[in-house]
């Protein structure tokens, strides 16, 4: 398959990109922990406040911090690091035009970079996340059946590549405007609010909770945080990976679209 | 001449003037206002050059505070209190962190984050040349009016929140607020300003300054959700459960005592001069990247 070979290296390349600044990526991979204990910390406290087997919503003391948990693991699986600047960039500055040339995909090209920032991502952060679960074992719930776990695992994938073609597709602004990073603020902040980043979904008001799902942001996250957590089964579980299925779809073709479009403006400039 | 000299040798020169006149002192402060001044009017002049994107930044802080806001309001969804921390005093709370951090970021984000920029180029020999201190320049180059914005926002809220508490603080307790706010700016400021001289030593500084943006989410936390260790390190180390609880405490009357006051105080004038001693050793060890 020499058509994937290249993809391959590519990837290998990727990986060594990350590690080229170790001592940087380390330090923010754990800056970024401080955030989640300071979570788990609160959260802690107010169950005591509200007295023993306190529930908020559904969830007990050890299911509230196995969520913030294995929210952490999705993250660390699935978050979109730098590529989104990475590929504005690349068109601002004009990269992109080496592309037009090779037999090579850029969507494809950057989704590989994409996985080997994951992978990097992952071997750093598998010794804090791995203590950390450790640390919390009391608190940190298993999930009920290994099919749950092989759901969860097509669910992360699903999730990935939603992520990565939203981005994709965000990064595509910078044929159209100059700054992109607004705009991909933005976006992160109604994702990081309502794809059950600061908190589970289901502890917000019904309404809102349904509103929810009428957009791709529980798809980037909760969904199968929820898979994990044994709170989405059977028919709602079917119905819910197709649904997931279909946003990565709409997302690529989107990505691609703007990516068509993009290319014939950005032609026209170069000249 | 000789006051020309001291400036020249920069970074250890100055405000060691021990003992001088004082007449010179309001001299000296005199030019650094001017030259302040300058400073505020290229910043403005390269605000108005981008306006949708100095609106557009705003509307991101803006989007993000709500959040916070947000986040609190479906937290008491589910609880009365966070320790003692009652709602509206928690909003207090959120609104005082982001006035703190929207005023810092006005002065000296960008001018922290853009240090190891100015390494890596070697465009710092060019302000190690000029006859100010460079850390002045350094720290204070570029102003972020946008930051003034959103710390009107966040001052905004805290009134909000002082109604709902019917909190009527002396005009004393007020200016007493804003100078624990300025001790927490402090705070941040020089612990910031200490990340970025990492990049002395290791090239690619600015993804570990942005790292400090992780700790702004603990100075937004009411100081009683944690304890033992991680209080002790938050507190002692990395005063983040003082840059903006002890200042609100004082606000809301819940100080336990008047040590909370000196504590904040006390950390600020470390975290200072642990960085002004970083920043001197950082300096001396600078090679130009020029050559």
């Amino acid at each position: 398959m020499p058509g994937l070979t290249k993809y391959w290296h590519v990837l290998n390349i990727g990986v060594q990109n990350s590690l080229t600044y170790r001592f940087n990526f380390l330090t923010r991979t754990l800056f970024g922990f401080i955030p989640l204990t300071a979570m788990l910390w609160l959260w802690r406290t107010i169950y005591e406040g509200k007295g023993a087997d306190a529930t908020v919503g559904t969830y007990t003391l050890a299911q509230m911090i196995s969520y913030y948990l294995v929210v952490t693991v999705v993250d660390a699986f699935t978050a979109v690091s730098e590529d989104d600047w990475q590929i504005a960039a690349d068109i601002k500055d004009g990269r992109i035009s080496q592309f037009l040339l090779k037999p090579i995909d850029y969507l494809w090209f950057r989704l590989c970079l994409y996985f080997s920032g994951r992978l990097t991502y992952l071997a750093v952060a598998f010794v804090p996340v791995t203590l950390l679960i450790l640390y919390l074992r009391h608190y940190f719930v298993l999930p009920p059946d290994g099919m749950t776990v092989a759901f969860f695992a097509l669910s992360v994938l699903l999730t990935a590549l939603l992520q990565f073609f939203l981005s994709y597709m965000m990064a595509m602004l910078a044929f159209w405007v100059l700054e992109v990073s607004t705009f991909i603020f933005i976006l992160y902040a109604f994702e990081y609010i309502a794809s059950g980043h600061m908190f589970p979904l289901d502890i917000l008001p019904p309404v809102v909770e349904g509103a929810l799902y009428f957009t791709p942001f529980p798809y980037q996250l909760y969904f199968p945080v929820g898979i994990y957590m044994g709170k989405v089964t059977g028919m709602e579980l079917i119905t819910g990976l197709v649904m997931q299925a279909g946003w990565v779809v709409l997302a690529y073709l989107l990505a691609r679209f703007a990516w068509h479009r993009g290319i014939k403006r950005y032609a026209a400039a170069g000249g | 001449m000789n006051r020309k000299h001291q400036d020249y040798s920069t970074a250890a020169g100055q405000g060691q003037e021990a003992g001088g006149l004082a007449s010179s002192r309001l001299a000296k402060l005199g030019r650094y206002a001017g030259i302040y001044a300058a400073l505020w009017k290229n910043s403005v002049t390269r605000e108005t050059m981008f306006k949708g994107n100095f609106l557009l930044w705003i509307v991101v802080e803006l989007l993000w505070f709500g959040l916070q806001l947000g986040f609190i309001g479906v937290l008491y969804l589910h609880t009365d209190a966070i320790g003692t921390w009652t709602k509206w005093e928690v909003v207090l709370l959120v609104g005082a962190s982001q006035f703190i951090q929207q005023i810092y970021q006005a002065f000296f984000l960008i001018n922290c984050a853009n240090l190891s920029e100015l390494i890596r180029t070697g465009k710092l020999d060019f302000l190690l040349m000029l006859p100010v201190n460079t850390r002045f320049v350094v720290s204070l180059r570029q102003v972020d009016l946008g930051g003034f914005v959103n710390a009107s926002s966040a001052l905004a809220v805290m009134l909000y929140a002082a109604r709902q508490l019917q909190l009527v603080p002396t005009v004393g307790t007020v200016f007493a607020f804003l100078g624990l706010c300025a001790a927490g700016i402090l705070i941040h400021y020089s612990l910031m300003f200490m990340l970025a001289t990492i990049s002395f030593w290791t090239v690619k500084a600015q993804g570990i300054v942005f790292g400090y943006y992780n700790l702004f989410q603990i100075a937004r936390m009411p100081d009683e959700a944690f304890r033992g260790m991680y209080k002790a390190v938050f507190t002692f180390v990395l005063p983040m459960l003082l840059v903006s609880n002890v200042p609100v405490r004082l606000l809301a009357d819940k100080l336990e005592s008047h040590g909370a006051l000196l504590l904040l105080l006390g950390m600020a004038a470390a975290c200072a001069v642990v960085s002004e001693w970083v920043w001197r050793l950082s300096v001396r060890r600078y090679t130009s990247a020029s050559n």
